[in-house]
């Protein structure tokens, strides 16, 4: 029955991890290693807890993981103003929302999608990020602000194309 | 009104302010068009992710994730060995439920209840086929439909009453639909499931759809969920008193 509860929040599990990974075949690994650990360590959770915000946590640690292996650790604030400052070298790359997520920083994409996507209270998110909720407050302001901007580049550059058009007409 | 802060800004986004703080922050936005623009924004993010990722729900999901295969070399032995028990739990599971997929029923019911909801509560001449001045019949008819005895709870004292009720198609058969209406006009239903599967019960749970917040729990052969666009906290005592007249 305890493998039943956890099977109830797979395509949640998979609607946050598309979203956080980006392609479906990465994602569904990041679903199924977040369910193999999540049985393997069942007996951790506590009875009357939310295991949907448990599984959560448990799959926010493989994703750190797996960008750890991948060497595309979460960027921490100063590369982060770095690529602020940088020049847009591709905003015809940022053709949609999709892309404009990959190009926030893992732990904004985190908190924006926990809250944005899956409606997790701030206290449940700061609970599977196991960050105090003040981060939670400030990565999800800095992930709006950037998704902001990053989406309104996107407009900017079909603006831009679309008055190209004309002039060569 | 100086002591809204941007957290508070985020959480009426959100939603997830109580109803006097909400209120406060309402009035605020009214005189700072730049915040309200803020708030704007916001929330189309929200929209705009929820219709771009809902999709993945109604995917069907791939084997390797129904099969919870066996773990991969990379977690020890003690790992593999409470996995595969895990495994065993949910492959016996899945052989008695037979022709119930239970991961694709668990999580349809909540989502079914908010679409069922979200279809019918904004009707305004026919939000129900059987209306509550024949309250008898509808419950006799619905009860024969399911084929178990269904009850409708009395929810007057959480300022409900009952408009009537109807017959919908569910997953797999036909599934009744209750829905009350307090003196604002606002609805809520509760939606009842059959289950063919082996009866068993489960502790409430609670889904966000969308706006729906939906409050489900499984008693036996029948399913419920009581949904509503309303706060969680407010829906929670509703689903209470539900629950505890359909089992006294």
């Amino acid at each position: 029955m305890d493998s039943a509860a956890i099977a109830e929040h797979i395509p949640r599990l998979r609607r946050y991890a598309r979203a956080l990974a980006g392609d479906s075949h990465r994602a569904d690994d990041l679903v199924q290693d977040t369910l193999e650990r999540a049985l393997s360590k069942f007996h951790l959770w506590r009875h009357g807890s939310d295991l949907r915000a448990w599984m959560f946590s448990i799959m926010h640690n493989v994703f750190i993981n797996q960008l750890k292996a991948r060497r595309e650790l979460a960027l921490d604030e100063a590369t982060e103003a770095a690529l602020e400052s940088a020049p847009q070298s591709d905003p015809l790359q940022l053709r949609d929302l999709d892309a404009a997520l990959r190009r926030l920083p893992a732990e904004q994409r985190e908190v924006l999608l926990l809250v944005g996507l899956e409606q997790l209270s701030y206290v449940e998110a700061s609970q599977a990020l196991d960050v105090p909720i003040g981060t939670v407050m400030s990565r999800l302001s800095r992930g709006r602000e950037r998704l902001r901007v990053l989406m309104s580049d996107v407009k900017l550059s079909d603006a831009t194309s679309a008055t190209n058009l004309k002039v060569v007409k | 009104m100086s002591n809204i802060t941007e957290t508070d800004l985020h959480a009426y986004a959100d939603g997830q302010l109580d109803d006097a703080r909400r209120v406060q922050v309402e009035a605020y936005l009214a005189h700072d068009p730049a915040a309200a623009e803020c708030v704007r924004v916001w929330r189309e993010q929200n929209e705009a992710l929820r219709a771009l990722y809902n999709p993945v729900l109604n995917e069907p999901l791939p084997q390797r994730l129904l099969a919870l295969r066996a773990p991969r070399r990379r977690w020890p032995a003690y790992a593999i060995a409470a996995g595969m028990m895990g495994l065993g739990f949910a492959l016996g599971w899945m052989a008695q439920s037979h022709r119930t997929d239970p991961f694709v029923e668990a999580a349809a019911l909540p989502r079914r209840a908010a679409i069922a909801y979200a279809v019918y509560a904004p009707e305004v001449r026919h939000p129900v086929e059987v209306g509550a001045d024949q309250q008898d019949h509808l419950v006799k008819w619905l009860s024969k439909r399911l084929g178990s005895e269904l009850k409708a709870p009395v929810l007057t004292q959480q300022g409900f009453e009952l408009v009537g009720g109807r017959l919908l198609p569910g997953g797999k058969g036909p599934v009744a639909q209750f829905m009350y209406q307090d003196a604002k006009g606002q609805r809520i239903t509760l939606y009842v499931s059959h289950r063919d599967a082996e009866p068993r019960d489960t502790a409430f749970r609670f889904s966000q759809e969308d706006k729906v917040g939906v409050f489900y729990w499984i008693d036996g052969k029948l399913g419920y969920a009581l949904s509503g666009e309303m706060a969680r906290a407010n829906l929670l005592a509703v689903a209470t008193v539900v629950y505890r007249q359909l089992n006294p």
